[in-house]
C-alpha cells in the first residue's frame, strides 16, 4: 500500500526528472536547429524533421548526410541507427496500452530516453503515466529548442562546451543502474555494452548498437559463466526489470 | 529529393516503433521469452549509454566526456537523485574543457 504522501513524493520527483532532461533537450535541440541553418539547409528541414522524425541521433546524422549532398545515405543510415526502436517497442508494447488511439501517438512518442524513464518504474500504473509523461515532454522540449536554435543561429552556443555530450550517456546509466542489480540483466547488458563499443570503429552507425542484442547470448552459456534458462521467467511478471533492487 | 528523404526517414522510423508496439501481441510470446525483451532493451540502452560516453563517431571521444559519465554513473551508484547525476555529469566535462582537456 502505498500512502498519497509518498505518490506525491514520487511524482515530484519525476516532474523533477522530466524537467532537468526537457532542459538538456532544448539545449541539444537548439544545436540541431544551429547546425542544420549553418549548414544552409532551408528552414523548414530541422522542423519538419524534430516533428516527424523525432529521432536525435538519426537527425543530426541526416542533416550532415543531406548537407553532404547525399540524402539517401540520409535516409539508410537513418533508419539503421533507428532500428533499436523495434525491440524497444516490444519491451514497452504493454505499457503504451492496447487502444489504437494510444498505440498510434505513443509510438512515434518512443525515444531511448522515455524507453529507459520506463523500464526504471515498476508499478504497471505509474509506468504508463512515465511513458507518456516522458514521452510528452521530450517532443514538447526537442521541438522547441529546435526552433530556438533555428532562430538564434550560432548564438545558442556550443553544447559540447557546457558537457551535454555526457548529460545523455550518464542520465541513461542512472535510469539503467537499477535493472543490472539483476545478475542475468547485467551480464547481458554489460556483454552486450562491450560489443557495442569494440564494433563501433568497424561498423556504419546503428549496428554496433544493435550488435548489443548479441549480449543476449550469454544466456546461452552454462550456467556457471552466468548462463542458463532465464530463471523466475513465471513470477517475474510484466517487469523483470528493476523488480529486484533489494536482491543486488 | 531532399523532402522524400525526410518523409522516408520519418515514415520508415514510425513503422519501426509501431511494429514492435503492435507485434508484441500479436506475436503471443512465451513467457521466457517475455522476460528476454526488457534484457533485451537494457542490452541496447547499456550500448547507447556506453559508446556514446566512449566514442566520438568511429574514434575515443578523448578523456573530459567519459570523465564526466564516469562522475555520474558513481553517483547513480550511490543513489543520487537524478538530476545530480546529470548535472554533475555535464559539469565535470564542461569544466575539465575549461581547463583544456580534450
Amino acid at each position: 500500500m502505498r500512502t498519497a504522501g509518498r505518490t506525491k513524493a514520487t511524482d515530484r520527483a519525476l516532474l523533477r526528472d522530466a524537467g532537468a532532461i526537457a532542459l538538456a533537450m532544448i539545449a541539444v535541440g537548439a544545436s540541431f536547429g544551429a547546425i542544420t541553418i549553418a549548414y544552409g539547409l532551408p528552414t523548414w528541414i530541422p522542423f519538419a524533421m524534430s516533428t516527424v522524425v523525432f529521432a536525435g541521433g538519426a537527425q543530426f546524422l541526416a542533416v550532415g548526410l543531406i548537407a553532404a549532398g547525399n540524402p539517401i545515405a540520409a535516409v539508410f543510415a537513418g533508419l539503421l541507427l533507428n532500428a533499436r526502436h523495434l525491440p524497444f517497442g516490444l519491451a514497452v508494447s504493454d505499457t503504451v496500452g492496447t487502444r489504437w488511439r494510444d498505440r498510434l501517438i505513443g509510438s512515434h512518442l518512443m525515444t531511448d530516453e522515455v524507453v529507459a524513464f520506463t523500464l526504471a518504474e515498476k508499478d504497471p500504473l505509474r509506468r504508463r503515466r512515465v511513458y507518456w509523461l516522458i514521452g510528452i515532454t521530450l517532443f514538447t522540449s526537442w521541438n522547441a529548442g529546435t526552433a530556438l536554435g533555428v532562430l538564434l543561429g550560432g548564438a545558442t552556443g556550443d553544447p559540447a562546451a557546457l558537457g551535454l555530450d555526457a548529460a545523455f550517456p550518464a542520465g541513461l546509466i542512472a535510469l539503467i543502474l537499477p535493472s543490472l542489480r539483476d545478475r542475468q540483466v547485467r551480464l547481458v547488458a554489460l556483454a552486450g555494452a562491450g560489443i557495442a563499443v569494440l564494433a563501433t570503429p568497424v561498423l556504419p552507425a546503428g549496428l554496433p548498437v544493435l550488435c548489443a542484442l548479441l549480449g543476449l547470448g550469454v544466456l546461452l552459456l552454462p550456467r556457471r559463466w552466468g548462463g542458463g534458462t532465464p530463471e523466475g521467467a513465471e513470477t517475474a511478471g510484466d517487469n523483470p526489470v528493476g523488480e529486484r533492487e533489494a536482491a543486488w | 529529393m531532399v523532402i522524400a528523404a525526410v518523409l522516408a526517414l520519418a515514415v520508415g522510423t514510425y513503422t519501426m516503433r509501431l511494429a514492435g508496439v503492435v507485434l508484441a501481441d500479436r506475436l503471443e510470446l512465451s513467457g521466457s521469452l517475455q522476460r528476454l525483451l526488457p534484457m533485451a532493451a537494457a542490452a541496447l540502452l547499456a550500448a547507447l549509454a556506453l559508446t556514446a560516453a566512449l566514442m566520438e563517431g568511429s574514434r575515443f571521444a578523448g578523456v573530459a566526456r567519459p570523465a564526466g559519465v564516469a562522475v555520474g554513473a558513481l553517483l547513480a551508484w550511490r543513489r543520487a537523485p537524478f538530476v545530480v547525476v546529470v548535472v554533475a555529469a555535464a559539469a565535470t566535462t564542461a569544466l575539465l574543457r575549461l581547463a583544456g582537456v580534450p
